[in-house]
């Protein structure tokens, strides 16, 4: 072996989980205490499959206890207090967020199966970033435009997916929190441990007791949060289909709510754009997280004239993306979160298959144990296939090609979903064009799946309700605040 | 073919090629390059790295107070950079002004290194500020004192001010003189080109020209080698390979002082450029303090300890 072949290889570079400790069996967190729980499954690391815990599958009963606790720390304790108090509070869980970010970071790469440079670099920055930006609004509320004391809703039950765990935890606690309300959170099945660990940070910060309610559980176990008629609010990021199911369950009730649901975010790319640029804008669009993003770049829009030059150097791109051990510092793209998760994609993919796309994969070894697939495009792919219309939730591209700036636009909305959409040009005046045009709740321009604690985010269509982040997420959190903006 | 069959020589089909070149967005550019720092080389990859990269180094010194006896002390340095361990590579070449390329050449010879070349910088280095006859001068007299490899400076101020063919022209006139005898270096000089857009223009001007390397820097004007001008410039090769079949090297020169810094320009080559470009006859690293830190950090890893800098040899 020359010099240059042992290093084009990049020996291992692991991060060390010997940072984190998990316990063999989790209950809840209610009150301030984790209870023991009943009617434990396991979570396993979806890279190689090893049971890492188990979890407590939560029921109506356990969602009524957390519910009181709320409800009496709300009444008692939180909404009493001062915004400048609540403020702390926040702040001192944002700093031991980033004290304790590797450990958050390696247990939620081995839970998620996510590659450790994103949840290092992304996921959990990001997360503490949303407690800073928060814990500075709590003492502002009365001055910020937003009504007279706006005053908050009470409890909040939240229910949050598995592609992004602990920020989406911190997306949904933070601004509660920061508007007064109290919360009983349910992480996903399968991604509940970085939420657990986040209770035992509550418990740092001497969090008050019941402010944060933690109930793991499944699908039922939302339903009945949901359901619950202590519930004051509901914040729910997940899929569509279980977005109306809520919409739904909440219809003849009082409940607010705010829905964070699917997406086929199309990624254009213009003729005149900074083409090794935009290639970088596809990749991370879509393979980012392993393409687990609800506002992914999934639907690839490319000018006819530059679509060839574009497909082959994304092709070579492609080649690049390292795929594998999630803790290996040098991995790109990790595994697929669960068994269930990797059939869809495969189905979806296969569709494609059959109705005449053409796929085409990277050559690239995947591990033998654990849930896992390739980058892949495809291309040939029309409006009418299956995988230009249902989001694949994987790192699957499809894509299209458009003629002028207007076919682009009608192709972009011609889809039931409106979260996302990127816009690649060099023209500043066609990027205005553009983003005037599409029927999207996020759009980037010139590049992809930024965010930013001070950004709202939220859907058109059937891609959710509300939004989150900035000041108009906050707003969903209080009660003035939003008769205002109607 | 002539200009690789390209361009015709003329300014029209000089400009109308520049004018082709997709822009560079800047955000993205210095974004990619960021990611690609974040890769952590271990254990053997290391290892591998850091003798490559003592390959590729181009061993310089450009001062005004250079002398006779610090070029030889370079010289011998250059053949071998650790006089403990022959395991350890000689460098890719040694850079010197073109009054101490003969003697540079000589001392290379005498204690065996006479597979290390002498590459001179020319044509009015570092400003390019001076008559063609200068310039060609200049570069005659290092061809004729031994050197193999020649790094040209552009002239930046008719760069900026849109006069590409007088750029191009001085190219292909140093071209001509090198012939087959001496590999031509093309420096842009990009901290003052300023923008990622003129570096890649200026880059593609240098490879049609007839460059057989395109560098960043002279060392004298910061910033240099940063990683997003080095990244433009490797998709720059990149795409003129596809156009061409024709590997153009490309030398960050200024700045890179560190293994750390070293091993992320292998890092950016690799998954830029591509694996091919990982050679000496395509990447090179003009440095000079660099090289000490490449073999204490070999000590390192033989060893096991960090030794004191008095076990590597000053220059």
């Amino acid at each position: 072996m020359t010099p240059k072949d042992a290093f084009v290889e990049y020996a291992p570079a692991l991060e060390s989980r010997s940072i984190v400790t998990i316990s063999p069996e989790y209950g809840h967190f209610i009150n301030g205490e984790f209870t023991k729980g009943a009617n434990h499954f396991p979570s396993i690391n979806p890279s190689n499959e090893e049971v890492l815990s188990h979890i407590a599958l939560g029921n109506a009963q356990d969602i009524d206890i957390a519910v009181d606790a709320a409800r009496i720390a709300f009444e008692s304790t939180w909404s009493k207090m001062s915004g400048k108090e609540r403020g702390k509070y926040l702040y001192r869980i944002a700093r031991i967020l980033q004290e304790r970010a590797r450990e958050f970071a390696v247990l939620e790469s081995l839970d998620n199966g996510k590659p450790i440079r994103e949840s290092r670099d992304v996921d959990v920055p990001l997360a503490a970033a949303h407690f800073f930006y928060h814990a500075g609004w709590a003492d502002k509320l009365d001055y910020a435009g937003m009504g007279n004391s706006p005053r908050p809703h009470g409890v909040a039950g939240q229910i949050i997916p598995w592609n992004f765990p602990i920020l989406m935890l911190a997306w949904k606690i933070a601004p509660a929190l920061a508007a007064g309300n109290t919360v009983v959170l349910k992480p996903a099945e399968s991604t509940s441990l970085t939420a657990l660990l986040f209770a035992q940070v509550c418990q740092q910060a001497d969090l008050p007791a019941g402010v944060v309610n933690i109930i793991t559980g499944d699908g039922s176990t939302g339903a009945a949060l949901v359901d619950h008629p202590g519930i004051d609010k509901i914040a729910f990021t997940g899929s569509t289909e279980v977005g109306k199911a809520i919409a739904r369950a909440i219809a003849p009730t009082q409940k607010k709510a705010t829905l964070e649901l699917g997406g086929k975010a199309a990624n254009i790319v213009f003729e005149d754009a900074a083409i090794d640029e935009a290639v970088e804008g596809i990749v991370n669009g879509i393979f980012f997280n392993q393409g687990h993003v609800c506002c992914a770049g999934s639907r690839l829009l490319l000018q006819e004239d530059i679509a060839d030059e574009v497909l082959a150097k994304l092709k070579v791109r492609m080649a690049k993306i390292r795929v594998g051990d999630p803790l290996d510092k040098n991995t790109d793209l990790g595994a697929i979160n669960s068994s269930e998760q990797l059939q869809k994609i495969r189905d979806l993919s296969t569709s494609g298959d059959e109705e005449g796309a053409e796929r085409w994969s990277p050559e690239c070894a995947l591990p033998n144990t654990g849930f896992w697939f390739p980058p892949t495009i495809f291309t040939g792919v029309t409006q009418a296939h299956r995988i230009a219309r249902e989001e694949i939730f994987g790192p699957v591209l499809s894509v299209l090609t458009f003629r002028t700036p207007q076919e682009a636009i009608e192709k972009a909305n011609n889809t039931p979903y409106g979260l996302s959409a990127g816009i690649w040009s060099e023209k500043g005046s066609r990027i205005l064009w553009t983003a005037g045009r599409l029927q999207a709740g996020v759009i980037w321009a010139n590049t992809f799946n930024k965010f930013d604690p001070a950004s709202p985010f939220g859907g058109y269509k059937e891609s959710g309700w509300g939004r989150e982040g900035g000041r108009h997420g906050l707003t969903a959190y209080l009660k003035e605040a939003e008769s205002n903006n109607e | 073919m002539k200009y690789y069959g390209l361009v015709d020589g003329t300014e029209g089909s000089l400009l109308n090629f520049l004018k082709g070149l997709p822009g560079v967005d800047q955000v993205g550019a210095e974004a990619r390059a960021a990611m690609l720092g974040t890769r952590s080389i271990k254990t053997s990859s290391k290892k591998a790295a850091i003798d490559l990269a003592i390959s590729m180094v181009d061993l310089t010194t450009l001062e005004g107070a250079d002398t006779p006896g610090k070029v030889r002390a370079l010289a011998s340095k250059a053949v071998r950079p650790d006089p403990s361990d022959p395991t350890v590579p000689s460098v890719g070449a040694i850079c010197v002004y073109n009054d101490m390329v003969a003697i540079a050449r000589k001392h290379l010879d005498l204690v065996g290194g006479a597979h290390v070349p002498v590459a001179a910088v020319a044509t009015a280095f570092p400003s390019g500020r001076a008559s063609m006859a200068v310039k060609i001068q200049d570069t005659t007299d290092a061809m004729n004192a031994g050197a193999g490899e020649i790094d040209m400076v552009i002239d930046r101020g008719a760069f900026l001010s849109g006069r590409y063919i007088e750029v191009f022209d001085e190219i292909v006139q140093i071209r001509a003189l090198c012939g087959d005898k001496a590999h031509l270096k093309v420096i842009l000089e990009t901290g003052e080109l300023v923008t990622y857009d003129n570096v890649r223009k200026a880059s593609f001007l240098a490879m049609l020209a007839g460059a057989d390397f395109i560098k960043t820097s002279t060392g004298k004007v910061a910033p240099a080698a940063t990683a997003p001008v080095v990244l433009v410039m490797l998709e720059a090769v990149r795409d003129f390979y596809q156009l061409t079949n024709h590997r153009i090297g490309v030398k960050p020169a200024g700045g890179i002082r560190n293994t750390k810094d070293a091993i992320k320009q292998l890092v950016l080559v690799n998954e830029t450029a591509g694996p091919e470009w990982l050679t000496p006859s395509l990447f090179r690293i003009g440095a000079s303090a660099l090289l000490n830190d490449l073999l204490m950090q070999r000590m390192k890893m033989r060893d096991g300890y960090y030794a004191s800098p008095t076990y590597v040899t000053i220059d």
